[in-house]
């Protein structure tokens, strides 16, 4: 067998149906339940942090607490 | 020690550079090898006097890096529009092709110029400064790499050196947008490198759970040029001493790859780097989340998937295979929808805060650059229709869809980014003069605006003079009358490019005040306080 005729039907079978559901749970992915509440913290993280480095020892989480602190 | 070896390293670049420009089989080769004799020199100087030097504060953002991207990305910016007005006015007055300038100034060695100058050095320099600083701030990290950054940056102004050289010189490969020969091919895959290394870098020490999907539009970018260049640069050298070479690939497998090679430039290039600054600067400027962070993930996940696959509406009613020129036009029309769901993602961010566009013509000018990606992404899918193909290819109209994207949506959103950072970069109040900002905007869109407009008259006319037969079925129109029917079109083309660049001009000018005469921010101390 040619290697493009073996390339071609392994292209036009395997690996898009590998990309076409890769696609469709990405999709899934984004819209699982509970999904919003991460991605409105994902969306507001750009509002910290404008100055400087996230210091040591305060990691995300307490940086989060000090800017709710505010 | 690491220095040591820096310095060795530089010595020996600037000894077999000088070696090779000796020997240089042409005039593009010789220049090119100076250039990198010349940089290495200078790179060699400056290390010696900064020797054990580089200490990095990890708790400081690296911004002097951004603050020359910023400095450069306007630089080259009117270095492009300029050329770009020059090229327009001789496309009206061919006498403008100087005989002074013969062989170096004429259309055809200043076209690659204008184009590479807009697309790679304004264009790039701007996603690399704005991409190093929005990687910092949503990652909250240093940039990974210490003095890399660096390298980055001058490394990328060598290549623009290079290329520009190069083009005025003759040393071209002949594929659009992929213009430079393998020597300056070879060293960008080498600065590219590096500011890949540096970004995945960034993302890996990051101090922030989640990756802000500006950077995975910034990612996309990165990583998808690199394939493209190297793929579609695989060519043998003629000599190691010269600047030819012959191109791996040859017939439509060559037309082929060139444009996989040259939508996909335009796809992540102009249009996944450029949506990282707008999700980031709109957002920012707006002081708003983005509308829909859902419609963000998906936005990226289809542009991609999709993108790679349009290049072949670029050969329509060539000797592709008709499967691929359908698959190329199928793609392009299924792109529309995840272009106009990005476009409604970053006007929808202004809900609740339009009255900004009344008082902030920085968010004017952003918004308006979002308006342009869905004008330009909707005219683009329909251009790639066959039967609308067939009119609008090869005539101006091409040309002025172009603009309408890299003026309207890349030229715009840059121009809005830079005026965020400036004052942000230099640590400025506020920037020197609102009303210039607005003279700005008025001279851009007026520009833009004569310039599209003009570009679908005469593309559209150029299109039908050319296939209009009469009753025995012999062509009416010679070329030479198409040419001297655009004439009108060409003038206010020109016109409109030269509005562009005077806005242009009018922001480098109320930059410089700002960084010159506003005053410093004051630190804003609750944040300080709570720390």
């Amino acid at each position: 067998m040619q290697t493009y005729t073996l390339l071609r039907s392994f292209a036009d079978s395997w690996y898009l149906l590998f990309m076409a559901l890769f696609f469709v749970g990405i999709i899934a992915w984004a819209w699982r339940p509970g999904s919003r509440k991460v991605q409105q913290e994902v969306a507001a993280s750009i509002f910290r942090n404008d100055d400087r480095p996230a210091g040591d020892g305060a990691d995300a989480p307490s940086q989060r607490q000090s800017q709710g602190a505010r | 020690m690491w220095d040591y070896v820096k310095l060795i390293v530089l010595a020996a670049v600037a000894v077999l550079a000088a070696i090779a420009a000796s020997y240089a089989r042409d005039l593009a080769y010789l220049v090119h090898m100076m250039i990198f004799m010349l940089a290495a020199v200078a790179a060699f100087l400056w290390q010696i006097r900064h020797m054990g030097e580089a200490v990095h504060n990890e708790k400081e953002y690296m911004d002097g890096v951004i603050r020359y991207g910023v400095i450069a990305t306007c630089f080259w910016g009117i270095v492009g529009f300029l050329v770009g007005v020059v090229i327009a006015f001789q496309l009206a007055f061919p006498e403008l092709n100087l005989a002074l300038l013969e062989g170096f100034g004429n259309f055809g060695r200043l076209r690659p110029l204008h184009t590479s100058a807009v697309i790679f050095a304004f264009g790039g320099n701007a996603l690399i400064a704005s991409s190093f600083y929005v990687v910092q701030r949503t990652t909250a990290a240093r940039l990974f790499g210490g003095n890399l950054a660096w390298f980055v940056f001058w490394g990328y102004q060598v290549f623009i050196l290079m290329a520009a050289t190069g083009y005025v010189l003759g040393s071209t490969q002949g594929q659009e947008y992929a213009e430079p020969e393998w020597l300056t091919d070879l060293w960008l895959t080498v600065v590219w490198v590096a500011y890949l290394l540096i970004f995945m870098g960034t993302l890996i020490k990051r101090r922030e759970p989640h990756i802000y999907v500006a950077n995975w539009f910034y990612l996309s970018f990165i990583v998808t040029v690199a394939m493209l260049h190297i793929v579609n640069n695989l060519q043998i050298p003629v000599s190691f001493l010269g600047s030819r070479s012959i191109p791996v690939w040859s017939g439509v497998q060559s037309a082929m790859v060139q444009w996989w090679y040259g939508h996909n430039a335009v796809g992540f290039f102009l249009t996944a780097g450029f949506l990282g600054m707008m999700y980031y600067f709109i957002p920012k400027q707006a002081e708003r989340p983005v509308y829909s962070y859902k419609l963000s993930i998906i936005h990226f996940w289809a542009l991609i998937f999709l993108y790679i696959w349009a290049g072949p509406h670029h050969l329509h009613y060539t000797a592709l295979p008709d499967w691929a020129q359908t698959l190329g036009m199928t793609f392009s029309i299924m792109l529309w929808m995840p272009s106009w769901g990005g476009m409604i993602n970053g006007l929808m961010t202004l809900s609740g805060a339009w009255d900004k566009l009344r008082t902030d013509p920085v968010i004017r000018m952003m918004v308006v650059a979002v308006g342009f990606y869905g004008m330009a992404t909707f005219e683009g899918p329909m251009m790639s229709i066959r039967a609308v193909n067939s009119l609008s290819h090869y005539t101006d109209w091409t040309i002025g869809h172009v603009h309408s994207g890299a003026l309207g949506w890349n030229g715009m959103i840059t121009f809005g980014a830079l005026y965020y950072l400036v004052p942000k970069l230099w640590k400025r109040e506020r920037l020197y003069s609102l009303s210039l900002v607005s003279w700005h905007f008025w001279l851009a869109t007026i520009g833009i605006v004569l310039y599209a407009a003009s570009m679908w008259v005469t593309g559209i006319m150029e299109g039908l003079m050319w296939r209009e037969v009469d009753a025995q079925g012999f062509l009416v129109n010679s070329f030479a009358d198409t040419v001297a029917a655009k004439f009108p079109m060409n003038v206010v083309r020109g016109t409109g490019g030269l509005m562009f660049l005077t806005g242009a001009l009018i922001m480098c000018y109320n930059l410089w005040m700002t960084v010159r005469k506003v005053g410093e921010a004051k630190p804003a101390t609750a944040a300080v306080a709570a720390e």
